[in-house]
């Protein structure tokens, strides 16, 4: 008896010490949370937030078009209605609204406790915040972008532009930062940190989703990153990249822009079916059937998306051999998702189904989407897409699918998973009335839309005339926005009040068999121990689980040390490798995201003094962020994490997630930097003579540079080993000589252009080698910081020949940097010898 | 003829191998096809000589494709086991990857063949 009684003392001990390590700090302090599950609810809401701001746009849209002739808004403000509209559904809700869900359902779905790096989590949503209100903002100082949510120039690169498009293009970019933070965090806490025996062939088929999508966006957003430095530098500085008049070419914008754009509606569109990859099986009461054709289609989508961009420029006069090949891989990317939608019906046959209102909006976004699909299947051949290009038919088109695809699965999946947000079911009678209101609503404003287009009403057009047949059919289309738009308030109205009418239900209320139901959501921890993982769905399949995980029966089961720590595990088999501490509350991430927002805010009003300061303040913050949260030695090699398991507490090298971290980064930082040589050879090709007679920057100076890096880099390796050896003094001598080389390295590079005397104004060739020798020398730049940062820890003793996690690391930014280096001054240095 | 094939690799990457042939397909056919075009001095020859190269560049695409589809079906253990491969076992994992990777390259095949298939018609630098 006093056993038992002990036992149970023992575990009230361990859950209170966890519960206040995992706890929040209150009162105003309580926004510095970093916890996954906070910042993937503020994530959420103000995704949500943002989505009902750009539906309000789209009403007043709708309601200038609904009569011919219409005057209710001026020109000036339906331009910038409609842009903004389409941007914030985009960029602040679409994408974002993904990334909050992850975050908030990842780690207790793997069976985690916490992503791996909570700080940069929090860091990459204030970013979000900050760049969200800045870009909503403008439009009630009538400075909203108003050329259209692609920016084409040369009409946004002109005076009548004004300084929305600035806004649009820092705004954007800023937030472009916060989502390449997310998918770094994703991808490595989805192949690192997943609970014991959670194997690849095990994995929840929404982590399989999310892997893929995190990957294309590694891809996906740097182009248009590039593609927007180019262009600030074109309206900052008068750089002529889209100037045809001095070499410039406005297409260039275009590829970089779809580059980035056509991933991008597959990377909103794939977390969606992941959710319903979720949804679909617990209604069905059965698991998946073809857990490895959902892979199949998850993967061949991912890849294909990339081959389709041109599908939106088929009518800008390329050769028809390239349309031809894009034509070919827009078709071709129907096939997978074809797979996906045959499983979800395969599944709902072999099983018996409850309709449930997330099956209710299942259902409906999958027939909304399948129609948007086959309109797809359409424009995709360039000779339909000839006669519908900037139509009303494309508005319905990428309605039907984006609504079909990505809103009618979100809204399945905030009725699905809201119970593990505060243990409480949303109404079912509201969710019944919102679906119908929602789903005919829709259908009556985007279905004449089809024959509007077809009509020839092109898009963005501010009014009408009423003798040509359109009148009618817009009428139509804002009542049915009016009716979509009250079915949505619906929603809204019951996620609101909904708090307190509603006892609180039972845990798992619709018997799912995903780990992520284990969840307790009045507690922060994740999951209050870590289970072995033996079933793709383990709470039908290993009988008692739940127990055992909230008993503290698993690993890991206290914090006896006091400090936030999840498992890491291998990435094939999920074998338990280390025990990760990981970042716990603190100001940092707010200080970096404000600061860095200052930089990108001031540089649009062109407040060069602002922005320089508050540039050195966010550097100053990340040093602090590294230097006090990362790379600690622990105060013991090993922690026993129970049944017998001890784990060590520090790694380094490619068994860090610091490692992976560095190099999913840099893969994302050299596609940017791939866009930018695009754009050379882009330039190359679109001119009989690509230096105008313009000197170039000769070979001498590139080839210092590039001698200059490679013994930087060369010194950057040795450091590594000799540190490795305990050689800590040679080290730092050899990151010391490193400093100095890459220093020249980067003088000698500027050199090239600057002692040629080439005016990036005077010429697009000018231009585009500066662009190139700086990305370079930025670049040299940060590589020059980190192997200071290296030598400061070596000499403060807080970098040794075991701890080294730091050193390997930058040794991992400096092979990227050494081909950096080796491609720009290689292109501009000896491609022009070579011609 | 299976001793002829590499040793099998665990690795995660080996999912991508088929999808990446068609990515490297399909760029160079767009990259080749777009300088030919916009340099038709550059490369010499006529628009046959870049449709025979892009049916060159083909056949190696698909032919890697095939290779990388049997060590597939090789780490699917020949197709001796049936899906779903939901058992926690290292074994089920292999399979799983190995019916997973065959499944991707049948996908990848298919593309290959769709982004060669204009060269059959188009017969010049037609815009």
């Amino acid at each position: 008896m006093s056993d038992v009684s002990e036992a149970g003392r023992d575990r009230a001990a361990q859950e209170a010490q966890l519960r206040a390590v995992w706890a929040n700090p209150s009162g105003w302090r309580y926004w510095t949370s970093v916890n996954n599950t906070q910042v993937g609810l503020w994530y959420g809401s103000a995704a949500f937030a943002f989505m009902l701001f750009a539906g309000l746009l789209a009403l007043l849209v709708r309601a200038q078009l609904a009569v011919p002739e219409n005057d209710l808004i001026s020109a000036e403000l339906y331009n910038q209605a409609y842009t903004l509209h389409g941007t914030v559904m985009m960029f602040l809700f679409a994408v974002p609204i993904f990334e909050a869900v992850a975050i908030f359902l990842l780690p207790p779905m793997l069976g985690a406790r916490e992503l791996p790096f909570p700080r940069l989590g929090a860091f990459g949503f204030w970013s979000f915040f900050i760049g969200g209100v800045f870009v909503c903002g403008s439009i009630f100082f009538g400075a909203a972008p108003n050329s259209g949510w692609f920016m084409y120039p040369p009409l946004a690169t002109s005076e009548q532009a004004g300084i929305g498009a600035d806004i649009w293009l820092l705004g954007l970019s800023f937030i472009e930062v916060a989502s390449l933070a997310a998918a770094v965090e994703l991808i490595v806490g989805i192949m690192k940190c997943r609970a014991p025996g959670m194997r690849v062939n095990l994995m929840p088929l929404f982590a399989w989703y999310l892997l893929i999508v995190a990957g294309m966006i590694i891809f996906a957003f740097p182009p248009l990153i590039a593609g927007d430095l180019l262009f600030e530098m074109q309206r900052m500085f008068d750089w002529p990249f889209f100037d045809a008049a001095r070499g410039g070419d406005p297409l260039l914008w275009q590829h970089l822009f779809w580059i980035f754009g056509h991933p991008e509606v597959y990377i909103i569109f794939l977390p969606a079916i992941a959710l319903l990859a979720m949804i679909i099986p617990t209604f069905a009461g059965r698991p998946i059937v073809g857990y490895s054709w959902i892979v199949l289609a998850a993967v061949g989508t991912g890849f294909l998306s990339f081959g389709l961009w041109v599908h939106h420029m088929f009518a800008t006069g390329l050769p028809q051999i390239s349309l031809a090949f894009f034509s070919a891989a827009s078709e071709a990317v129907a096939i997978p998702t074809a797979v996906q939608i045959f499983v979800f019906i395969a599944t709902m046959l072999a099983g018996r189904v409850i309709f449930s209102i997330p099956m209710l909006f299942a259902m409906g976004g999958i027939a909304i989407f399948v129609m948007g699909g086959l309109t797809g299947v359409m424009v995709a051949l360039v000779p339909f897409d000839w006669q519908a290009h900037d139509t009303y038919f494309i508005v319905a088109h990428l309605h039907y699918v984006l609504i079909g695809g990505m809103l009618f699965p979100i809204f399945a999946g905030l009725y699905y998973y809201y119970p593990l947000i505060d243990g409480k079911h949303m109404s079912e009678r509201v969710g019944r009335l919102a679906f119908w209101l929602m789903f005919t609503g829709f259908n009556i404003t985007f279905l004449p839309m089809h024959i509007t287009g077809l009509r020839g009403m092109p898009r963005r057009v501010y009014t009408y005339p009423a003798d040509i047949g359109w009148d009618w059919l817009n009428l139509l289309s804002t009542v049915g926005a009016v009716v979509l738009g009250i079915g949505m308030f619906a929603v809204v109205v019951d996620v609101t009040l909904h708090r307190r009418r509603k006892p609180k239900g039972e845990q798992n209320p619709w018997n799912a068999g995903t780990l992520e139901w284990v969840s307790e959501p009045e507690e922060n921890w994740g999951v209050r121990s870590i289970p072995r993982i033996e079933s793709r769905y383990p709470l039908w399949d290993q009988k008692d689980l739940a127990r055992q995980v909230h008993a503290g029966e698993w690993y890991l089961p206290d914090a006896k040390e006091g400090r936030r720590e999840t498992l890491v595990t291998s990435v094939l088999d999920a074998e338990p490798e280390q025990v990760l501490r990981v970042g716990g509350t603190s100001y940092v991430s707010i200080f970096c995201a404000a600061t860095l927002g200052t930089v990108f805010i001031a540089l649009t009003f062109k407040f060069w003094v602002v922005s320089l300061l508050a540039g050195a303040a966010f550097l100053a913050g990340v040093i602090y962020w590294l230097w006090t949260g990362t790379g600690e030695i622990p105060e013991k090699e090993e922690k026993d994490i129970g049944h017998g398991i001890s784990l060590p507490l520090y790694a380094s090298g490619v068994k860090s997630v610091g490692w992976w971290a560095m190099f999913i980064t840099m893969s994302g930082d050299g596609t940017a930097f791939a866009s930018l040589v695009f754009g050379y050879f882009f330039f190359w090709t679109r001119h009989e003579d690509f230096m105008v007679g313009l000197e170039g920057p000769g070979m001498f100076w590139p080839l210092v540079a590039l001698a200059l890096f490679a013994a930087a880099w060369a010194a950057t390796v040795a450091a590594r080993e000799t540190n490795r050896r305990g050689g800590l003094g040679l080290s730092r001598v050899l990151l010391g000589a490193g400093v100095a080389l890459s220093i020249a390295g980067c003088a000698a590079g500027l050199a090239g252009p600057w002692s040629y005397g080439m005016d990036p104004t005077q010429h697009v060739y000018p231009a585009v080698v500066w662009v190139l020798v700086i990305w370079a020398a930025v670049h040299g730049g940060v590589g020059i910081i980190m192997q200071l940062y290296c030598l400061a820890r070596s000499i403060a003793g807080r970098l040794t020949a075991r701890h080294d996690m730091e050193l390997q690391n930058v040794t991992l930014y400096w092979h990227f940097m050494l081909v950096t280096a080796l491609i720009t001054f290689g292109v501009v240095g000896l491609f022009p010898e070579a011609l | 003829m299976w001793r002829l094939l590499p040793r099998q690799i665990e690795s995660m990457w080996t999912l991508f191998t088929a999808p990446v042939v068609w990515a490297v397909h399909f760029l160079a056919c767009y990259v080749g096809a777009a300088i030919f075009c916009e340099k038709p001095h550059l490369l010499g020859g006529d628009f046959n000589t870049l449709r025979v190269g892009i049916v060159v560049l083909t056949v190696m695409a698909l032919s890697m494709i095939v290779i990388s589809a049997l060590l597939a079906w090789r780490q699917w253990g020949f197709g001796t086991g049936d899906p779903p491969h939901g058992d926690p076992t290292r074994r089920d994992r292999q399979l799983f990857q190995g019916y997973a990777t065959l499944l991707l390259s049948g996908l990848s095949f298919v593309a290959v063949i769709y982004t060669a298939l204009p060269v059959l018609f188009i017969t010049d630098c037609i815009r």
